[in-house]
């Protein structure tokens, strides 16, 4: 399926990244936003309101961000394509919908404009400190996908990829940029709209009287109804069956919650996604994700002009992570380095996934904003010094 | 007429092994009959009155969608025959509103207890009450979280026992029409279980309404309220409704607190109208999408 | 009922009478049918359903005017009522 051409801005634009993440997501045909107001995303809404009316789209700030949750999962189930945004204080308020969200298996995106915490934090500056939280933030067994856009661009492309991974998985899909990339102003290239592939929602097409709303199809992807179209279906946040009925014993806790998981885990090579760059003969490999991403690429050039053999491994999804990537990696390169605006989420899983076969160098940043290029170089090259005086070779690496 | 009665009866007596067919059964989930209600409680009565009132309102049952919250009574969604959701505690009202704003012809009944709307959802009630979303908001209150074991609500009169104020409850109780007024609420009706005829018209008067209504049920429960303050089963709940209740319609809100083993001031108090949300959304979208061309 | 002045149509009333059906396996034994009927038609019988309690059972068949009060009144809808077209009683009896 194609996008709708009337909410593709197609062109070259020089918008803010809050603006693209809004013409991302009318672009891959969202039509009802809710929010609720938080410092870092606050662009995004206006974007959208300027552009909303002329579409038919539709908005609603709720009176917190809890509610906000609740009404873009009741109207996924109109058969919208919903979204909402918010920051770190808001993020911790939605983790119950987002369970919620999971278990009823409604598509929708929230985008998580990252601000410096813990609490209260500084709204007005950047960090990743909610990674850790966008994967095992709500209570009990789930799986999610994660984008992490690194620049205006990114903000375009990958908010119209959430849309489309929560419509195929039937799943909500979360969006974790930074208040650096949000408000970075950069040029952006919308493609026309017959460039723009959009995946649409999987529907049930059988009588009314046979609908069932978790009947799951091969891939353990359940069709999805519309309300008011005649199916009468129940469904509930209990543990449940087919039917939606709940269903409150181990047996139906493991059928209903294990293809929860293992609709994406089993899927996770489709999934997941990353770009590499000059890793063939990397010793070297900085992991990086979200706005890091440019201080690590310019800091990974640095080094190979002086002579380091490194690449780099950017996470365009966080989640699921790409442990298998990883694994392979950690056999050939002889250390990570990973540098995070926080302090210390994703290095954990690159030095789970590397099983012991690579040294990991986390270069933190939970409390210096936005990552620079010379503590990544800096670590780039003890990395490398390391990994030779073990080799027992001291060369200038 | 007889042959299609005995097609129906037929088809439920697969699912339910019964051999009556009960005129409501086409609006509820019988593979899930019995429901898991204790005996006397007034849930069912709301239940009966909702479905009675669906068909007397003349509005087509696809194109309402039910939403409960958790409690008691948020088991309603999973018992009747609609487009129905279970959602989180005390957030039924958000999640009815992201369906009302998504689809504007549909026609959203939020179906909840008094702790699920009022209590943990009070700040939704009030907030779709003031920008007055289309929705029929039925709340039955049985002054007790029952789910979970008799705890005190907002809602419970003051002394009253309860597992969590076993000294008496020590705070004044909400009065729930009361804050439906104050917050904008376009119909604003308390019945009981035991009235049930006029719980009925209530709750058909309110479906045909556009705007943000509340219905409030006080139902017995004799499971908890009842049997934690001695005041037997729900035959004696009704039989103290049958005693206690003074019907005052346009009564002042105000005026309709409710105490220990008090009267119960019963009626509709409000039935006025105010532009709803998409009334005045879609006025708002139209000057927007005309200043654009 | 002793009518004092008497309707000119009096002879064309025709007064329902109604067919109980119990769903005698779905009673929880509330009693509220009981207790509400405004004729007495109903009263709690001795005998057990599945699930241990005393249903209802219809003590006065012929009293039933139709009014569907127990119909309502019922949590668990386990009994509901019927017209019952055999029946006219087109005058009152004295």
């Amino acid at each position: 399926m194609k996008a709708d051409p009337k909410g593709v801005l197609t062109g070259s634009h020089t918008l803010l990244g809050n603006h693209a993440c809004a013409e991302g997501a009318l672009a891959a045909g969202c039509r009802f936003l809710g929010i609720y107001p938080i410092v870092p995303a606050l662009e995004v809404s206006q974007r959208y309101l300027e552009r909303a009316p002329a579409l038919d789209a539709t908005f609603i700030q709720m009176e917190d961000e809890v509610s906000v949750l609740a009404a873009v999962l009741g109207a996924s189930w109109t058969g919208k394509r919903a979204m909402t945004v918010t920051s770190g204080p808001g993020m911790s308020l939605m983790m119950e919908h987002l369970g919620l969200g999971v278990m009823l298996e409604t598509p929708c995106v929230i985008v998580d404009v990252q601000m410096t915490g813990p609490g209260l934090g500084i709204p007005t500056r950047p960090a990743q400190g909610d990674i850790m939280q966008s994967r095992w933030g709500s209570h009990g067994d789930y799986e999610v996908i994660a984008f992490a856009p690194s620049s205006p661009q990114e903000m375009f492309d990958y908010t119209v990829k959430a849309f489309n991974m929560a419509e195929r998985y039937r799943t909500p899909v979360a969006v974790m940029a930074d208040e650096y990339v949000a408000h970075l102003e950069e040029t952006v290239t919308i493609p026309p709209a017959d460039q723009i592939v959009i995946e649409p929602r999987r529907y049930y097409n059988g009588p009314p009287g046979k609908y069932l709303p978790f009947k799951r199809d091969k891939d353990m992807v359940p069709p999805m109804v519309d309300i008011g179209q005649g199916y009468r279906f129940h469904v509930t946040g209990l543990t449940h069956d087919d039917r939606g009925y709940p269903i409150m014993f181990e047996e139906c806790q493991e059928y209903n919650v294990h293809p929860l998981v293992r609709k994406i885990r089993d899927y996770a090579d489709t999934i997941v996604e990353v770009q590499e760059a000059r890793t063939e003969d990397a010793a070297i490999i900085v992991v990086s994700y979200g706005s890091t991403t440019r201080a690590a690429l310019k800091a990974v050039e640095q080094a190979r002009a002086s002579g380091v053999k490194v690449g780099s491994l950017k996470l365009v999804t966080v989640w699921p992570f790409p442990e298998k990537r990883v694994a392979e990696l950690a056999k050939q390169a002889k250390a990570f380095v990973v540098p995070e605006m926080n302090f210390g989420q994703i290095v954990n899983e690159v030095e789970r996934c590397s099983y012991g076969e690579a040294n990991v160098f986390f270069v933190p940043h939970g409390d210096k904003g936005v990552e620079n290029t010379d503590d990544i170089l800096a670590a780039i090259n003890r990395a490398a010094h390391e990994s030779a005086v073990k080799d027992g070779v001291i060369e200038g690496v | 007429m007889a042959t299609a009665k005995t097609a129906k009866a037929e088809e439920v007596k697969k699912t339910t092994g019964l051999e009556e067919i009960h005129p409501m059964e086409d609006l509820l989930r019988m593979d899930r009959m019995p429901h898991i209600w204790c005996p006397s409680c007034g849930i069912g009565l709301a239940v009966t009155a909702f479905t009675a009132a669906l068909e007397k309102a003349g509005l087509d049952p696809n194109m309402v969608s039910i939403v409960s919250g958790i409690g008691c009574t948020g088991r309603v969604a999973g018992y009747v025959k609609l487009d129905s959701f279970h959602t989180t505690h005390g957030r039924p009202i958000a999640f009815a509103t992201g369906i009302k704003v998504g689809n504007p012809k549909l026609k959203v009944v939020v179906f909840s207890g008094d702790g699920d709307l009022i209590a943990i959802g009070g700040n939704h009630f009030i907030h779709a009450a003031r920008r007055n979303i289309d929705m029929l908001v039925i709340c039955v209150n049985n002054f007790i979280y029952a789910m979970t074991g008799g705890q005190v609500a907002p809602t419970t009169p003051l002394t009253a026992f309860a597992t969590t104020s076993p000294y008496g409850c020590v705070e004044p109780p909400f009065n729930i029409p009361y804050i439906a007024d104050s917050s904008g609420a376009v119909y604003v009706a308390r019945w009981t279980a035991l009235h049930i005829r006029r719980l009925t018209k209530s709750i058909t008067e309110a479906l045909q309404k556009t705007g943000f209504s509340v219905v409030e049920v006080i139902s017995p429960c004799a499971m908890y309220y009842g049997r934690t303050n001695r005041l037997g089963d729900g035959l004696d709940l009704m039989r103290f409704y049958h005693d206690n209740v003074e019907i005052r319609h346009g009564e002042d809100t105000k005026n309709l607190d409710i105490g220990f083993q008090t009267k119960i001031v019963c009626g509709t108090f409000v039935n006025r109208d105010r532009p709803s949300y998409m009334e005045r959304y879609n006025e708002w979208a139209a000057k927007a999408k005309g200043a654009t061309k | 009922m002793k009518l004092w002045r008497k309707p000119f149509d009096a002879d064309t009333i025709k007064i329902p009478r109604g067919e109980i059906h119990i769903i005698k396996d779905r009673c929880k034994g509330c009693s509220f049918c009981v207790e509400y009927c405004p004729k007495d038609v109903l009263e709690m019988s001795e005998e057990f359903n599945a699930k241990g309690y005393h249903p209802p059972f219809v003590a006065r068949p012929d009293d039933c005017l139709e009014c569907h009060l127990c119909e309502m009144l019922c949590p668990e809808f386990a009994l509901f009522v019927t017209l019952r077209e055999d029946v006219t009683v087109g005058k009152e009896e004295k």
